[in-house]
């Protein structure tokens, strides 16, 4: 067989690809730590760099560094729980966002686009109307992000697909009539009492978390990416379309299922201790495409690393930026919906179509 | 092997195709001709088990590969990616493709002549490029049958020269049973040992290509004058041997 098609122009060489991971992972390695120090430090109560390390460093083994017993509360009471609550919500939302995009073969889509949060976001609500204990929020949320993700799935299915637009504005009508469900409960709330504690629930915060959020957040959230994770070549072979994927012998239905199972866990265990912080899952993974490439072996923790230092960066912004904290959710808006409307424009621009 | 008994799909109550039977042997290339909507590709997906039958019944020995006409995913995997996903079968829910799984890959790759393609992007790649990637996917499956949708139907001469001398590689050395649809009445005759013309919802016809591959049955098919030209006519193999439309009718 003689062609010059077996003659490729140019062939990267097979060391270029990991190569470019391992400067990706190398850059994460030297970022994070940095970002961590920073994050520990910076705040209404300035710690110094080399206190925080004494601090941390001080658990694991006694040297007798000077510190006061402030700084050790704001670091490791304060700041340090804050901070593992902003990296597990940031990482579990760029693994969600980059599981859907798979899923569904779309990179347009994330957590709120397909509704999840909205539903979340009304469960949380009337949970903490009805009951007001942290499990019951997490449950609520779970319950109803995974309904809300339900309804937008078998709403923009037309033969056995989910073209993009039925998918965005299905999402828009099952989140329009989330957010009426969740103004139903707000205005039969108490004003005195449950109304604040839910309308500052839901703009999305981490200002008053703890080492007990940690752990509401933590286990759902690292169950769900794991879920993610270990389904990653399923997911790859999933984009290639429903018919594709089950003549190459993959059992649809059940893995993708799994998938917005594992999404619905991760977004409502966000919701419950953040509230609703949107565009991460939407915007973070582009990024991480661009820089590891689409396979989600590779894609899946890196979107994980993008998004817990985005959402460390996010917060750090929102302490320390005014004298009263800035809600997450609306910093997170400010910078991803103008970057997710150029996505969009150049998505469409390069002629990427998919229905 | 794969025999057809009776076999009918219809959708709302209009039969596409019914009261097919034939009976493709090991090794064995048949081709599928047919004007549009005639059920070509769905008797390709009632063979592959993604259309269910209304009546009738399939047997297939082995497990079969599938290359679309037209797969699209809106990422740019590489080509090794894409191949793996060939491996899918093999692997259980959770597992992921292992250093076997990209030594099948490659080697399927290899196959077709086209190892060293492995970190190219697929949007990179040429229409005859991917369809070669997209046959490689099937034969990292270790499929015993290939079952592919127009596999020619956006190619230059060049490359469907070369996808039909692929296709009848792995027949001939490989043992694959290959069943292809096709709009190139020329490609049926250079490649397949057995054709199947299908008309009518009831009528097709099945047989050795030779004998099928006549100038009427395929001025019935596809309701235009068919000459079929000659070797000396025709020149060159790769020039269409079969004449349609007023040229055809002088």
């Amino acid at each position: 067989m003689t062609s010059d098609i077996s003659q490729p122009a140019a062939v990267r060489p097979a060391a270029a690809r990991p190569a470019r991971l391992r400067g990706f992972w190398l850059a994460v390695g030297v970022v994070a730590p940095v970002l961590l120090v920073v994050s520990l430090s910076a705040g209404r109560f300035d710690v110094p760099f080399g206190t925080v390390l004494a601090v941390l460093f001080d658990n694991v083994l006694p040297l007798g560094a000077e510190y006061s017993r402030t700084e050790e509360t704001v670091v490791e009471l304060v700041r340090l729980p804050r901070i593992l609550t902003a990296i597990l919500a940031g990482a579990g939302l760029a693994v969600a966002g980059a599981a859907l995009q798979g899923v569904f073969r779309n990179p347009l889509v994330g957590p709120q686009i397909i509704g999840v949060s909205s539903g979340a976001g009304f469960g949380g609500a009337l949970a903490i109307l009805l009951v007001g204990s942290a499990t019951a929020i997490v449950g609520f949320a779970f319950a109803f992000g995974l309904l809300a993700m339900a309804i937008v799935y078998a709403m923009s299915r037309i033969d056995n697909q989910a073209p993009v637009l039925m998918l965005v504005l299905s999402g828009v009508v099952t989140g329009a009539f989330f957010t009426a469900l969740t103004s139903a409960v707000k205005y039969v709330a108490d004003p005195d009492d449950k109304l604040p504690a839910i309308v500052y629930w839901l703009m999305g915060s981490l200002a008053s978390t703890g080492w007990d959020d940690v752990a509401v957040i933590g286990l759902p959230a690292l169950l769900g990416g794991l879920v993610i994770v270990a389904l990653r070549f399923r997911i790859d072979v999933l984009s290639f379309g429903d018919e594709d994927a089950e003549a190459l012998g993959v059992q649809v239905e059940r893995v993708r299922w799994l998938v917005l199972a594992a999404v619905a866990l991760i977004s409502a265990a966000v919701v419950a201790v953040a509230g609703v912080v949107g565009w991460i899952g939407l915007v973070v993974p582009h990024f991480a495409r661009m820089l590891v490439g689409p396979g989600h072996g590779a894609l899946l923790p890196a979107s994980a690393a993008l998004g817990a230092i985005y959402l460390l960066i996010i917060d750090g912004i929102a302490r320390t930026a005014t004298a009263a904290e800035i809600p997450l959710g609306i910093l997170t808006a400010l910078i991803g919906a103008p970057v997710f409307a150029v996505l969009l424009r150049r998505a469409h621009l390069s002629g990427w179509r998919r229905d | 092997m794969i025999e057809v008994d009776g076999a009918g799909v219809a959708f709302g109550g209009r039969f596409v195709f019914r009261h097919l039977g034939w009976r493709l042997e090991r090794g064995e290339i048949l081709a599928i001709l047919g004007r549009n909507g005639r059920g070509k590709t769905t008797l390709l997906r009632a063979l592959l088990g993604l259309q269910r039958l209304t009546e009738g019944r399939i047997a297939t020995a082995g497990s079969l590969g599938y290359v679309p006409q037209r797969t699209s995913t809106p990422f740019n995997f590489t080509v090794l990616e894409v191949v793996l996903t060939g491996r899918a079968r093999h692997l259980s829910l959770f597992q992921n493709p292992g250093p076997e799984d990209r030594a099948k890959a490659r080697a399927s790759l290899a196959t077709l002549g086209i190892a060293d393609f492995e970190e190219r992007r697929i949007e990179d790649l040429s229409g005859g490029e991917r369809q070669l990637v997209f046959i490689a996917r099937a034969l990292a499956a270790e499929s015993d049958v290939l079952v592919l949708d127009e596999p020619t139907s956006a190619l230059d001469y060049r490359n469907q020269d070369l996808i039909l001398s692929v296709l009848r590689d792995v027949a001939r050395h490989k043992g694959l049973t290959v069943v292809f649809a096709s709009h190139y009445p020329q490609h049926a005759l250079l490649t397949a040992d057995r054709v199947l013309l299908m008309d009518e919802a009831d009528r097709a016809e099945f047989g050795a290509t030779a004998e099928v591959m006549s100038e009427a049955s395929l001025s019935a098919l596809y309701d235009i004058p068919m000459r079929h030209l000659d070797g000396r006519d025709a020149g060159a193999h790769m020039v269409p041997v079969f004449l349609a439309g007023r040229g055809a009718s002088r």
